[in-house]
């Protein structure tokens, strides 16, 4: 007996995705990580980071994408708006902006970018303004080796990089139904964050898996609660109240009891006291709105808590009831590794004891989290083993089923545009 | 040498978790016994209310070094917490050997 009303008899029938046992070949096979390379990485939008990170013209940050094979710096230029360009100097190649460690991200303020191998400068919107000894060189223009722009947008103070050249669709209508529902979230008052990462031995779509559903939730964490509330958390089990689907998105909405929990023996004596847990601090800062913007809970249920939204292909973002929000970031870095990147935004603290709430919360997340990696590594050892090839999702893990068609209807539309481009023979001509 | 505010100093015996950073705490936890950690929450549990009442005279902004390290002391505590209240052991279950950095906080 259902405690949430279902539309029709399912979630997953509802959104025709089949109810058949699923195939996790996509998450164990290296020739189709690279096919995802190209079809999935190298033509989305990927969310690199909030305008906040860029609080003046001149601040700028690099991010290591990996997965495409690159590193892009995303800078405010001089005129206050926000630019991308591949982190590549024109003359021979090499990185432009880094410290000390190649490998490493970085960021910082500065008037120019120069290259610390022969001292090219670029102006932070991209202009080669200086070439040392430029009369020693041939037929120069510099106005022919500006840095290459990478596709930028920004929404909702959310910074996009595109890096298919030839893409026309703005971020914002990316994001479809589901974006345009959090639009006027108040993401720019919550400026307390809280950052983390991690390695993780999965591929990258185990752990949207894991953070998409939560039917694990009662079982795996099991022992971070008290004993008597666990024993109920997983006899009750776990049902969303809503899910919702658009293109290649994806949300879940759920119930939240623990922020103020309904009975205090329901919580550890450290969140009595602190007053705040894992679902936040109890007492919600003022975000100055007097309304959620219409795509926070859709089913407008008085225990609404969280929503999980997913944003293809590895962005997520979670709205919490107690008005702040959480990020998380799946980094693929081969078939069967990921760097996952977690983020915790607060509207900031204005004492002590608001920060020791805020405090209590992200190091639960992060025990929570350790479990869930840690759960992944064993998942994808056993998948790798394709002793069982086949495997039955339930409708609470219907976001899943979604993510994982959605991930190869883009390799497969991807290969088959391929094999109708007629291949160039460049030394045709 | 005091550390803390003077009527927090039964806590000096604990000074060493006055650590300002989550991965310095986590850290200390980790390299910590059972009996260490217990014997912390144990003397800093029950004045939790007392600090977090002597923390709320200040603004966030303007904490003196006393009360800084004071917060960083209930910091510990609320890392501590975890495996007192629940696990019996530092680390959470089922986490075998993964690391998960803190790798941007706030400071204070």
């Amino acid at each position: 007996m259902p405690h949430f009303p279902k539309p029709d008899t399912s979630w997953t029938e509802h959104f025709h995705l089949g109810t058949a046992p699923v195939s996790y070949e996509d998450s164990i096979t290296p020739a189709h990580y690279e096919r995802e390379r190209d079809a999935i990485f190298r033509r989305t939008w990927l969310n690199v980071g909030r305008v906040e990170q860029l609080p003046r013209n001149g601040s700028y940050f690099t991010r290591e994408i990996e997965v495409a094979g690159t590193s892009v710096v995303i800078v405010r230029d001089q005129a206050g708006e926000v630019r991308a360009f591949y982190n590549m100097c024109r003359h021979r190649g090499n990185k432009l902006v880094w410290n000390d460690f190649p490998g490493e991200e970085t960021s910082g303020v500065c008037r120019q970018f120069a290259c610390k191998y022969h001292g090219w400068r670029y102006s932070t919107s991209g202009e080669l303004t200086f070439v040392q000894q430029e009369d020693e060189f041939f037929d120069l223009d510099k106005a022919d080796y500006g840095l290459v722009p990478v596709r930028v947008d920004v929404w909702e103070g959310f910074i996009f990089v595109n890096l298919d050249a030839n893409g026309t669709t703005p971020v914002r209508e990316y994001l479809g139904r589901l974006g345009e529902g959090l639009e006027g979230y108040p993401f720019d008052k919550m400026t307390e964050v809280y950052k983390y990462r991690a390695v993780v031995g999965s591929n990258w779509k185990l752990f949207i898996d894991a953070f998409a559903e939560f039917y694990h939730a009662p079982v795996l964490h099991a022992k971070q609660a008290v004993a008597d509330e666990s024993r109920k958390l997983q006899s009750v089990g776990y049902e969303a109240l809503f899910y919702d689907i658009d293109g290649p998105h994806g949300m879940v909405s759920s119930w939240g009891g623990m922020s103020p929990p309904k009975d205090l023996n329901m919580v550890k004596p450290i969140e009595q006291v602190l007053r705040s847990g894992l679902f936040g601090p109890w007492e919600a800062p003022d975000i100055g709105i007097e309304q959620l913007p219409s795509g926070l809970n859709p089913a407008r249920h008085k225990a609404w808590g969280e929503d999980s939204f997913l944003f293809f292909p590895n962005f997520m973002v979670l709205v919490w009831k107690p008005n702040w929000y959480l990020t998380y970031h799946y980094w693929p870095t081969s078939y069967n590794t990921h760097v996952f990147e977690g983020g915790l935004y607060f509207v900031p603290p204005t004492n002590a004891r608001e920060r020791l709430q805020q405090e209590l919360t992200a190091v639960t997340f992060k025990e929570y989290s350790l479990q869930d990696g840690n759960t992944l590594e064993a998942t994808q050892r056993m998948l790798e083993s394709r002793v069982i090839t086949e495997f039955p999702l339930g409708d609470q893990e219907v976001l899943l089923r979604h993510l994982h068609r959605v991930a190869r209807e883009y390799v497969d539309s991807y290969e088959q545009e391929r094999s109708k481009t007629p291949v160039s023979i460049s030394a045709a001509s | 040498m005091s550390t803390l505010p003077s009527e927090f100093a039964d806590l000096e015996p604990f000074a060493a978790w006055e650590i300002p950073t989550q991965n310095g705490r986590y850290a200390m936890r980790l390299s910590s016994s059972m009996d260490e950690l217990q014997a912390f929450y144990d003397a800093a549990f029950p004045r939790l209310d007392a600090a977090l009442a002597y923390l709320d005279q200040f603004e966030f902004g303007a904490l003196g070094e006393e009360a800084k390290r004071l917060l960083w002391l209930c910091s510990s505590l609320v890392t501590v917490s975890f495996p007192v209240e629940v696990w019996r052991q530092a680390r959470v279950p089922d986490s075998g050997a993964s690391a998960f950095d803190c790798v941007l906080e706030p400071a204070v």
